[in-house]
């Protein structure tokens, strides 16, 4: 990868945790609402998967959204402002931070029921070889998706139309509260594949490169062979599953042994001593991203609320 | 015009809009080499073939899934539910995902689908084939429900629905496909939304729809026998619900009753009544009754079966009873 994206790959994780790290300050005084699950830990994933991407491949998620939403181009400030409930949000402030999505950077969406948005995605696929192009649809959701019906129904269309679709769970390790082994009858995601004949690997999570690179490979098999494939990517997120987590279901020790594998200190270190780039430079990135949520910040602040009129838009085309 | 049943008006407005728009596609379970468990897209998979006339896995999530998926990127698909009692199995889909993707994404995403669902009891099923949830489904803003009570119709508001931005289920009745009407010769639309007058009369008025209208021209034959005439206002569409003619003909007649297949409690009756005791009771003569099914999950045993459904002596005496 050339010296320019790598560094790109860097600022877009240090953007998504100032943006998050920020979003949890306006959380913590009462300026966001509702329900917030941050990706801080997670950064890697989205960032390594979407760079691999065209920018034709279609992305969807659960509701841990803000980082995909970045890495797909979704300004801080549209993140911000919808995080704020603000007009000038992705989704004018109707959707709030489980529902980021825009059609222009071919995001469709944070979904917020576990599980439902794996037969939407076979559908986006589905809609894809119904034009006849070679478009893949890349699926994000967590490893408690699994456990649900949606996530079997799914993949076995994807797998018997043979439908262009890169599946992608996120193994965290923790649905809510409960770990992967209390939940699901296999210990590695991937195995879930076997039972529809379908391609799988597994990946270091924590590695923005290594995630990139087997991102790469995955979508490259799923558009040349016009078949599915379920990449499970190990990772951990450091913050509780949603806002208000109590965290009794792990040992802060636990927390802080994850957090010496911080996903933006490895990146950090890795182009360091691969002299793809200097303290200095990375230094600057990050004062850059610092300068940008601080706008977004403004930004969103400054933004005004949805007229009232918008109560009763958009419910129907017509 | 030309008469033909409710099952080949259905068919005509589904082979029209396929060969009008590429984007058009059935997909369901059994709706290909099948022909479709109501024989309805019989011949469909030898014209149209395994790509627009899809046969699915017993998997109605993933079949509503791929439907709004599809739809989202700009195809027309058409969504089969065998039964409307398999609606459950997808109701995820059908309630939370299709009707809320345009409003909770600030109107970015269309969902131009049309899920064709068979309902209705009277067949000697048993309590898990033979409901008719249509309320359920009318309950949530953001879906349109539709579910016509003739051929004339079906066909009408079927080519809307196809053509239309939004997600739309379109509920068939499973004992009115030999259904005989009348339907114009060429290419006709009839706008969603809208209620029509199906039978004049001044003395009471029947609102209902799909099964409920059978039953009820049925019954206001019976009554015309004895002087009493009935008007007879089909919904057709249940979401949006088009209240202008029903209170117009209340205006009127200051009586109604309402007729449904639904159980009563929570139902189209209420809703409708209620509408009518908000905005016109000044007009109020009589209470409004409701007929609907006993409060039961639908037995086999044939009488029992019956017993249970909404027959048109019932209608006859809830009109009686309103004109007292």
């Amino acid at each position: 990868m050339k010296k320019e994206q790598q560094l790109d790959l860097y600022y877009q994780m240090v953007l998504i945790r100032r943006v998050e790290e920020r979003g949890a300050e306006l959380y913590q005084a009462g300026k966001i609402g509702g329900f917030m699950h941050l990706y801080i830990g997670q950064e890697a994933v989205s960032t390594g998967l979407i760079a691999a991407r065209e920018p034709r491949d279609r992305v969807i998620t659960a509701y841990r959204d803000h980082g995909v939403a970045l890495n797909c181009g979704i300004s801080a400030n549209q993140v911000m402002a919808e995080l704020l409930g603000k007009v000038t949000g992705t989704s004018k402030g109707k959707g709030g931070s489980m529902h980021m999505a825009s059609v222009e950077k071919n995001m469709w969406g944070g979904h917020a029921i576990v599980g439902a948005h794996l037969p939407i995605a076979s559908g986006l696929a589905l809609g894809d070889q119904y034009a006849g192009n070679d478009n893949v649809t890349i699926c994000m959701f967590g490893d408690g998706a699994t456990n649900i019906g949606y996530f079997h129904e799914a993949l076995n269309v994807a797998k018997t139309w043979g439908l262009r679709v890169l599946w992608v769970c996120e193994n965290n390790m923790y649905g809510m509260g409960t770990t992967v082994e209390r939940a699901s009858a296999v210990a590695e995601i991937r195995q879930r594949a076997e039972g529809y004949n379908m391609k799988s690997g597994r990946v270091d999570g924590m590695d923005v490169m290594k995630v990139y690179e087997a991102s790469k490979e995955a979508i490259d098999y799923v558009r040349g062979n016009s078949q599915s494939y379920l990449l499970e990517v190990m990772t951990y997120r450091f913050r509780g599953h949603s806002m208000g987590d109590p965290e009794r279901y792990r040992k802060q020790e636990e927390v802080k042994k994850w957090q010496e594998n911080d996903p933006i200190g490895i990146f950090r270190k890795h182009l360091i001593e691969k002299k793809t780039a200097t303290a200095k430079a990375l230094d600057e990135i990050e004062a850059r991203v610092e300068d940008e949520v601080n706008k977004a910040v403004e930004f969103a602040e400054a933004s005004p609320e949805p007229p009232m009129e918008e109560l009763f838009k958009d419910i129907y085309a017509e | 015009m030309a008469k033909i049943t409710m099952r080949e008006a259905i068919s005509q407005a589904l082979m029209e809009e396929m060969d009008r728009d590429p984007a058009v596609f059935i997909i369901g379970e059994e709706v290909g080499v099948w022909g479709g468990t109501y024989a309805v897209t019989k011949g469909f998979y030898d014209k149209y073939g395994p790509q627009r006339v899809k046969d699915t896995p017993i998997a109605e999530a993933a079949i509503i899934g791929a439907a709004i998926g599809a739809a989202m990127v700009g195809q027309r698909p058409i969504a089969e539910l065998m039964t409307i009692n398999f609606a459950f199995s997808a109701m995820e889909h059908i309630v939370n995902q299709a009707p809320k993707l345009r409003y909770m994404f600030g109107g970015q995403f269309s969902v131009p689908m049309v899920i064709r669902a068979v309902g209705g009891g009277g067949r000697q099923l048993g309590a898990t084939h033979s409901q008719t949830p249509d309320a359920i489904f009318a309950h949530f803003p953001g879906l349109k429900v539709v579910s016509p009570g003739t051929p004339e119709d079906a066909k009408g508001l079927l080519k809307s629905a196809i053509r239309s931005n939004d997600p739309i289920l379109f509920i068939e009745h499973a004992t009115m496909y030999q259904v005989r009407g009348d339907v114009p010769d060429g290419e006709y639309l009839i706008p969603i939304g809208k209620s029509k007058v199906q039978r004049e009369g001044k003395d009471v008025t029947i609102v209902t729809y799909s099964k409920g209208l059978e039953l009820s021209v049925r019954a206001a034959e019976e009554l015309s026998k004895e002087g009493i005439e009935a008007e007879i206002v089909d919904l057709r569409t249940l979401r949006p619900l088009d209240m202008e003619p029903v209170l117009e003909s209340f205006k009127k007649t200051n009586r109604a009753v309402v007729v449904e297949e639904g159980w009563k409690s929570y139902g189209v009756g209420s809703e409708i009544s209620s509408r009518i005791y908000e905005e016109a009771f000044d007009y109020v003569d009589a209470p409004i009754r409701r007929v609907a099914q006993k409060e039961v999950p639908l037995p086999y045993n044939r009488t029992l079966e019956q017993a249970a459904l909404p027959q048109v002596h019932d209608i006859i005496d809830a009109v009686k009873e309103v004109l007292k």
